[in-house]
Order: structure tokens, then C-alpha cells, then sequence
């Protein structure tokens, strides 16, 4: 009876932040309620059992790619009415799109009361010997750690991608060399010269500055 | 459903576990009040001064002093601020920071949530905590909190990579995620050599270092650096508002130092594994071994200058991201190759 009425709170919630995703006028608050429409779909995840997933979610998702993402909504400075205005135009676009959704979403209900056995066909089904945590890691570690490794080659080559795409090394920039700055020591950065009174001292000040 | 079942099932539960958060809550706001007094004294005997020494004997209700007075102080909400997201930032950020404490063991069997997946949790709880930093930053609409909140996000950010390293080191001893197992496998016949300090002492340092960033404690204090920032995020924060976001602060350095006990110093054990000494409850080890960990901040504190930001940013990424990355293969190579691996 808990487990329902949990459901029902984090479902309800889900999709009432995932709505005002796209209804809230600020950009920075769209972005707080898809925070918390990540918070609750993790909270579902704990209820199915995936608690593993579920922290994943949060540390991910909520703990770092919506931190990036708020840092740069934050810095953009959207006007969202200016967008809005040929908001309708789209309308038919959206429609086709939101219809397909609609049929497949139909379908895969479809399928479960057409076959009632679908749902333990297309899940396999969890391990009751063994801890949520260990089950995942002996299908992506053991059995399919190929497909695993591939898989995070391809995120390595996005990165470097990206990196390779915005790194410009720029020559007139200084740059700081943190070992040249700890290898100096007294006898390297200062020059004590006795300076005798009433006379100052001669030395060239603008090849000092050169 | 009879009421007698009601009761026994639903009701029942619920209290005792209602009475148990309010037990632990109200013992860890204590003990951080007296945690925030210390703070204080440690940085002013290093300093030669006394401290806070006029309210109550040795100036022992100070923290409580300060509360009252935060409390009865008019909060000021800025005109141009959003609203909303201005007061949800201090909130978030202390509701978050007590709730790690959930699952956090303090003794044998003493946890109000024994979740598989505790680290993890408590992992992406502190994860969390940014959030309470940016949003503030962002709702005072000022410059100075939105600066200084810009940095403190990319700051607590880099360094919980290298912390999710450091943890994955010593789940790769354990085998669990759970923090009481964290702590049993610790439970060795050798007592403080036993634990994890000792073999993984390279990670027990970047541990402490980057706890400490991830906190902003001083020597990493930059998201309330004054001479460039005023008061970082919280300038515009004022009495109640201004007091939940210390309080947040406090709760999370709380959390890193019972962390740290539990991943490197054996929680509850006891350090020295025979008679007089493990009869003392294990909540005394406890508690003992997270004021360790606390003086130590609280010695970095007072001793080490401020670091700029972009010397942080190196120590983050160019120090602590590879050696923690180096150190979780070779300790994978040697549990795995010597045959140390738990089973």
C-alpha cells in the first residue's frame, strides 16, 4: 500500500515538472523542474527495485550534465517570449511527432494485453541471489564487456572530438608554468644591491622592462 | 483491514522511524553547534587569541547565542531577487545536507536506512548540494553572488570526480556498497592497521584534501573569498536564510568527516583490538575519530593560505584526477593478480 501511493506521488510529480518544463516562462526555472523531473524518475527507479540506476540518475544527471546545462541557460540570458512568437507555426510538426509517440506508446500497451507473457519476455528477470548492484556489474563487466569498453571508446572519441574542436592554442596568450613557478627560489627571483646613499642607482630601466 | 493491523503496519513503523530521525537530527545539530564552537577556538588558539569566551562557561553556548540571534534578525529579501528560488536555496541546501545522514552507520546496527547502495547515495546527495550555490547565486540577481556561484559549482564539480574515485578505491576492497560493510570488512586483528588508512594512505589524503573543496572550507574558501568576492553567494542572504546556509555547510563537513571515518578509519571500531578498549561503545570511537577528522580541517583552516582559483583547478584535475585514476587500477591489478580480492 506504501509502494503505490509512493508511485502515485512521484509519477504525478514527474510529469507535473516535466509539463512545466515547457509551460514556465523562465528558462532557469525550466530547468529546476526538469531537475525535478529527473529527482522523481530516480525515485521510480527505487521503487522497480533499480536502486542502483536510481543513484546513478542522480549523481549523472542531476549532479552534473543539469549543472552544466544550468550554468549555460544561466549565462545565455534567453528571452522565451521572443521566442514564442511563431510558436503555433510548428504546431503541425508537433502533432505528427507527438501522434507517433502516441501509436508506439499504444502498441507497446497493445503488445501487453495482447500477450500477456510480453512483460517477463522483453525483462529478464531479477536475480533474487544476488544484490542489485552485483547483477548489473556481472552483465556489463563479465558477459558483455566488450560491447561495454565499445561503448565507452565511443564516448572517449566524443570527448577528444569536442576537446580537439575548442582547443586553440593561441601564441600571443602568456601562459603559466606552474614548475618554472615553483622552481624559483630566493637567489633565482631577487637581486640585493647595495645601494650607496646620495647617489641612487645607475642601471637601465627600460632594458629591466624589456 | 482491522485498526490493531493499521497500527502494527503502518503506524507503528512510521513513528519509530519519525523518532529515530528526530533523535539523530537533534543529537548531530549538538554536536555541530559544539563542532562550530571548536572550529573557532582551534583557529583562535593558533592565532594566540581565546575565542569566543562570554556566553556560558568558557563561551560553551555561543553556537546558541548566534542562533537566536539569526533567527530574530529581519530576513531581507532583495527587490529584483526571485523570490521563490531565493528562499528554496538555503532550504535545499540544508535539507540535503541532513539528509546524508540517513544512511550514514554511527554504531553497529545504528542506521536509520541500511541502503545497499549507501556510498552511493551519499555520493549523489553531496552531489546535490551545488545546487543550493547556484540557485542562490543566480536568484540574488547580483554580480557578486552569480560570479562567485559560477565558480563554487565548477569547483565543487571537478573535485567530486576525484572523491568518486577515492570511493571506488575502497569499494574495490570491500565489495559492497553498503557502509556497514564498509566498515565490517575493516574489522581486522591488527585494529587501527587494519583499516584502510594504511594500504590506501595516498587516498586517504586526496580524500581529506578534496572533502575539503567540495565543502569550501578554507584553504578552498573561494566561494566566500572576501577580498574578491565580498561574501560569495551569500551576500545578499541575510538572518534565517543566511544561518540555514552555514548550518548546510557545517551538516556537509559533518558528513565528509563521518565519511572519511567510515571509508579509511573503521567507523565504529575500536583501534586497539582487545579487552578494556572494546568495551567502550562503539559511538564513542565514533564520534572520537570524526573530531580527528574535523581537526584536521580545522588545522588546514587555520594554518594554510587561500589558494587562487586556478591553482585549485590544477591541483583538481592535473594532481588528484590521474592519481586517483592511477591508484583505482593498481589496486584493481593487485586485489585482482594477488588474489586479495573480497569474495
Amino acid at each position: 500500500m506504501i509502494a503505490p501511493l509512493f508511485f502515485y506521488i512521484f509519477a504525478s510529480l514527474c510529469i507535473a515538472s516535466a509539463f512545466m518544463v515547457i509551460a514556465s516562462k523562465n528558462a532557469v526555472h525550466s530547468v529546476l523542474f526538469l531537475i525535478l523531473a529527473f529527482v522523481n524518475a530516480s525515485g521510480l527507479f527505487v521503487l522497480l527495485g533499480a536502486e542502483f540506476v536510481a543513484m546513478i540518475l542522480v549523481v549523472v544527471y542531476v549532479g552534473a550534465v543539469a549543472v552544466l546545462f544550468l550554468f549555460v541557460v544561466m549565462m545565455l540570458d534567453v528571452d522565451f517570449t521572443e521566442l514564442r512568437e511563431g510558436f503555433l507555426q510548428y504546431l503541425p510538426i508537433g502533432a505528427v511527432v507527438g501522434c507517433i509517440l502516441l501509436a508506439e506508446l499504444l502498441l507497446v500497451v497493445g503488445a501487453w494485453t495482447i500477450a500477456p507473457t510480453m512483460p517477463q519476455s522483453i525483462t529478464t528477470p531479477i536475480p533474487t541471489d544476488v544484490s542489485n548492484t552485483m547483477a548489473l556489474g556481472l552483465v556489463l563487466y563479465t558477459k558483455y564487456v566488450y560491447y561495454f569498453q565499445l561503448a565507452g571508446l565511443v564516448l572517449l572519441v566524443a570527448m577528444i572530438g569536442a576537446i580537439v574542436l575548442t582547443l586553440q592554442h593561441r601564441q600571443s596568450a602568456k601562459r603559466q608554468i606552474a614548475s618554472v613557478q615553483n622552481a624559483r627560489n630566493k637567489a633565482t627571483a631577487i637581486e640585493i644591491k647595495q645601494v650607496p646613499s646620495g647617489q641612487g642607482i645607475k642601471e637601465d630601466i627600460e632594458e629591466k622592462v624589456s | 483491514m482491522t485498526l490493531t493491523e493499521i497500527w502494527s503496519t503502518y503506524l507503528w513503523p512510521l513513528i519509530i522511524m519519525v523518532a529515530q530521525s528526530l533523535l539523530l537530527m537533534v543529537t548531530l545539530l549538538i554536536i555541530i553547534a559544539y563542532l562550530l564552537l571548536a572550529d573557532r577556538k582551534i583557529w583562535a588558539a593558533v592565532q594566540i587569541r581565546r575565542g569566543p569566551n562570554v556566553v556560558g562557561p568558557f563561551g560553551l553556548l555561543q553556537s546558541f547565542a548566534d542562533l537566536i540571534k539569526f533567527v530574530v534578525k529581519e530576513p531581507i529579501i532583495p527587490d529584483g531577487a526571485n523570490k521563490g528560488v531565493f528562499l528554496l536555496a538555503p532550504l535545499i541546501t540544508t535539507v540535503l545536507a541532513l539528509a546524508a545522514w540517513a544512511v550514514i552507520p554511527v554504531n553497529a546496527g545504528w542506521v536509520i536506512a541500511n541502503l545497499n547502495v549507501g556510498i552511493l547515495y551519499v555520493f549523489a546527495i553531496s552531489s546535490l548540494g551545488v545546487y543550493g550555490i547556484i540557485m542562490a547565486g543566480w536568484a540574488s540577481n547580483s554580480k557578486y553572488p552569480f560570479l562567485a556561484a559560477l565558480r563554487s559549482a565548477a569547483q565543487m564539480v571537478s573535485y567530486e570526480v576525484s572523491i568518486g574515485f577515492v570511493i571506488i578505491t575502497v569499494l574495490l576492497c570491500v565489495g559492497s556498497l553498503n557502509l556497514t560493510a564498509v566498515v565490517e570488512a575493516q574489522n581486522g586483528p591488527y585494529g587501527m592497521f587494519s583499516w584502510y588508512w594504511l594500504p590506501l594512505f595516498p587516498m586517504f589524503v586526496i580524500f581529506i584534501i578534496s572533502a575539503m573543496a567540495e565543502t569550501n572550507r578554507p584553504p578552498f574558501d573561494l566561494v566566500e573569498a572576501e577580498s574578491e568576492l565580498v561574501a560569495g553567494f551569500m551576500v545578499e542572504y541575510s538572518a534565517s536564510p543566511y544561518m540555514l546556509f552555514m548550518l548546510g555547510e557545517y551538516v556537509a563537513i559533518t558528513t565528509m568527516c563521518a565519511l572519511a571515518t567510515i571509508l579509511f578509519l573503521g567507523g565504529w571500531l575500536s583501534p586497539i583490538p582487545f579487552a578494556p578498549f572494546t568495551w567502550v561503545p562503539g559511538i564513542v570511537w565514533f564520534l572520537l575519530k570524526v573530531f580527528f577528522i574535523f581537526f584536521i580541517f580545522a588545522m588546514a583552516k587555520a594554518m594554510v593560505p587561500r589558494y587562487r582559483y586556478d591553482q585549485l583547478m590544477r591541483i583538481g584535475w592535473k594532481f588528484f584526477l590521474p592519481l586517483s585514476l592511477a591508484m583505482v587500477v593498481i589496486v584493481a591489478a593487485v586485489l585482482q593478480f594477488g588474489g586479495l580480492g573480497p569474495r
